[in-house]
């Protein structure tokens, strides 16, 4: 069967569920081969086989971390030229997008980014996008080279499906364009322990009707009765109320969680746009005008400093 | 020395308009209004910055569309630019991120320069990787998704605030650099500015002044094919209640229903 390379997105060997989804669609047309690089790279290899994947190469070198997205661009590139694999996979992230971009480039590849869906075409795989703001579904192919494909989070459910998962050591050598980019210091994020806001299988979000950066303590209430992730649009996160890190949106995280409750947001087509594929949309608004009663599938016209502490409530009462 | 930054505009469909495809599965400009993509400002906005900073600057738009793009150069240029260049060419119509990417590369390389700068993505493709792209396709270094830029002494530096950290970041230049929506509010184009962008110069090329052929741009020369495109259905309409005290607890009950809880 024809190997499909998997890029594999993960910090310190703790594998990220967008990879997991992958290989799910990555078994559709083929036979899952995963790259992972850098710090921790081998550590990933065992749920990766538990999740098809037959072989894992692996390359750890200081260029991943020191140097701007040029070395992983080089060390993909050396799978692909060890694999001559039918696809390559990537889950879209803002640099996993840039590393699958230039190595279509290199490779002389057609690219598709951010397919919500994937599979096998008489053509070879057929993504499915959604565009403009998820008004429009299309359907595409690359019809040159090896097709590179670049997969939205929440894309496909993650299937157990046992493999070897044998861990082969890439080789890898930079070339002066790897060195091109230097990271002069890295400050991480600190974990707020909730979900990743793109993995996550329910979002909370709070906009400016939220009205006060110390009013999200009842926008993170309610999301960690239920176990989920806080999001802000961008008038909430340009009011300096929540991190940027935290925007959904056009210009912020793209996120496709089976439920999204949006609370004092107007639902702006930019907002839309990051949270439209979402399979269950709820909102608490208290305009019955606001176009995202538009989108939703419940709606409560209401004041968010009424509903939202007693939907908490309910939910903790519930979950007992 | 002069320090010669192009700035890449697109020129998109507005995206609280009615946006859609044509028939040929490209993007239908003509129902549509067209302007300069809202987040091309911020770089059109960092490069007059830089440029105010240097020495010695000048700052050339450059876009690759069709004679109604001329706006979004027009809008660029009543913020301060001081000159366009304009790729426009009916065999382009329809192309990818390939093709386009390598008809700026040509476009930029035509045109000089020690800085390329980039918005984060367009409104429309929306995809983000077009300024990696031309780093590649120009051999320079990337600075990319920048939220601060900085150049000076021939280096370019700049945060970049990625999904698990921040990152500050340095290269020389020659470098292609692309700016977020948290750089810094663009400026609005004056009076004074909008006059004086009347009289800027605006260069017009096509595919032979740049080398290229038919082949290698367009629906042809694209090395992916959109086989269909389909309107979404509207969401039927949800349940919608006014919260008279119990808006809480019949929400609650709706996640329940759903087996959210
Ligand atoms: C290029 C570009 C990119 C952009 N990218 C993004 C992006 O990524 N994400 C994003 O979100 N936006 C983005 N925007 C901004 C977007 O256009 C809107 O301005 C923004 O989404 C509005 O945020 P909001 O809905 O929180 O605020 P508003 O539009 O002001 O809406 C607030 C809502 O809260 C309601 N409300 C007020 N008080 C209460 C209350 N007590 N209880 C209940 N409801 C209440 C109001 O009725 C109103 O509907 C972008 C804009 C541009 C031009
Ligand atoms: C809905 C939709 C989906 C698409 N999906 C794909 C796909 O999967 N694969 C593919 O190969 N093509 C795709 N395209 C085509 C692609 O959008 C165009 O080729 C485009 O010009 C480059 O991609 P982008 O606009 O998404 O650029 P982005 O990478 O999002 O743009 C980043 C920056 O590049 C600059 N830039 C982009 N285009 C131009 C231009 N024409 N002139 C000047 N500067 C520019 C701007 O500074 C912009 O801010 C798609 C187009 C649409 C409308």
């Amino acid at each position: 069967m024809a190997e499909i390379l998997v890029y594999v997105d993960h910090v310190d060997g703790a594998v990220r569920k967008p990879t997991l989804e992958l290989l799910t669609l990555a078994r559709r047309i083929g036979e899952p081969v995963a790259v992972a690089l850098g710090n921790g790279a081998a550590d990933t290899a065992a749920v990766l086989g538990e999740h098809g994947a037959v072989r894992v190469l692996t390359a750890e070198a200081a260029e991943f971390a020191d140097y701007l997205v040029v070395p992983k661009v080089e060390a993909l590139q050396a799978a692909y030229e060890a694999v001559s694999p039918a696809a390559v996979l990537v889950p879209s992230s803002a640099e996993n997008k840039e590393i699958a971009a230039r190595l279509a480039v290199r490779i002389g590849s057609g690219i598709i980014t951010d397919a919500v869906d994937l599979e096998a075409g008489a053509e070879g795989p057929v993504a499915t996008q959604s565009a403009f703001a998820a008004s429009y579904t299309t359907k595409s192919r690359v019809s040159k080279g090896t097709p590179v494909i670049t997969v939205k989070p929440n894309s496909a459910p993650v299937e157990a499906a046992p493999a070897a998962g044998a861990v082969e050591a890439l080789a890898v050598t930079f070339s002066e364009k790897a060195h091109g980019t230097k990271v002069t210091s890295r400050t991480a994020r600190e974990s707020t322990g909730r979900p990743e806001l793109t993995e996550a299988a329910i979002v909370v979000s709070g906009g400016r009707g939220v009205n006060g950066a110390e009013n999200f303590a009842i926008i993170e209430a309610l999301a960690d009765s239920l176990g989920a992730a806080v999001g802000a649009s961008r008038a909430a996160v340009d009011a300096g109320w929540y991190p940027h890190s935290n925007q959904v949106g056009q210009t912020g995280k793209s996120v496709s969680p089976q439920l999204y409750i949006a609370a004092g947001i107007s639902g702006a087509i930019q907002h839309r746009a990051g949270m439209q594929t979402s399979k269950t949309i709820v909102a608490i608004n208290k305009d019955a005008e606001a176009p995202i009663f538009d989108l939703v599938d419940y709606g409560v016209v209401g004041d968010l400093f009424d509903v939202v502490p007693v939907l908490t409530q309910e939910v903790q009462a519930r979950k007992g | 020395m002069s320090l010669r930054i192009v700035v890449c505009v697109k020129y998109v469909p507005d995206a609280t308009g009615d946006r859609k495809f044509a028939d040929d599965l490209t993007v239908d400009r003509e129902d549509v209004d067209g302007l300069l993509s809202e987040l091309d400002e911020y770089a059109v906005e960092q490069a007059l910055q830089i440029a105010e900073e240097a020495d010695d600057a000048e700052v050339t738009v450059l876009t690759v569309g069709p004679e109604d793009a001329r706006d979004a150069l027009r809008k660029a240029l009543s913020m301060g630019a001081d000159k366009a260049v304009h790729v426009d060419d009916e065999s382009i119509h329809g192309s990818d991120v390939m093709a386009t990417s390598l008809v700026l590369a040509k476009a930029i390389e035509k045109t000089g320069y020690d800085l390329v700068i980039a918005g984060m993505a367009s409104t429309d493709g929306t995809m983000g990787v077009l300024p990696a792209i031309l780093a590649e396709r120009l051999g320079v270094p990337q600075v990319t998704l920048l939220s601060e830029v900085k150049v000076e002494d021939g280096k370019v530096t700049g945060r970049r605030d990625g999904d698990t950290a921040s990152e500050q970041l340095e290269a020389s230049l020659p470098a292609v650099v692309s700016v977020t929506d948290q750089s810094g509010e663009a400026r609005y184009p004056s009076f004074k500015g909008i006059m004086a962008a009347k009289k800027k110069p605006v260069e017009e090329l096509e595919l032979d002044d740049l080398g290229l052929d038919e082949g290698e741009v367009g629906l042809e020369g694209s090395w992916t094919a959109v086989d269909s495109a389909d309107e979404r259905p509207a969401r039927t309409a949800g349940t919608i209640v006014k919260d008279e005290g119990e808006g809480g607890k019949q929400l609650a009950e709706f996640l329940a229903s759903q087996k959210f809880i």
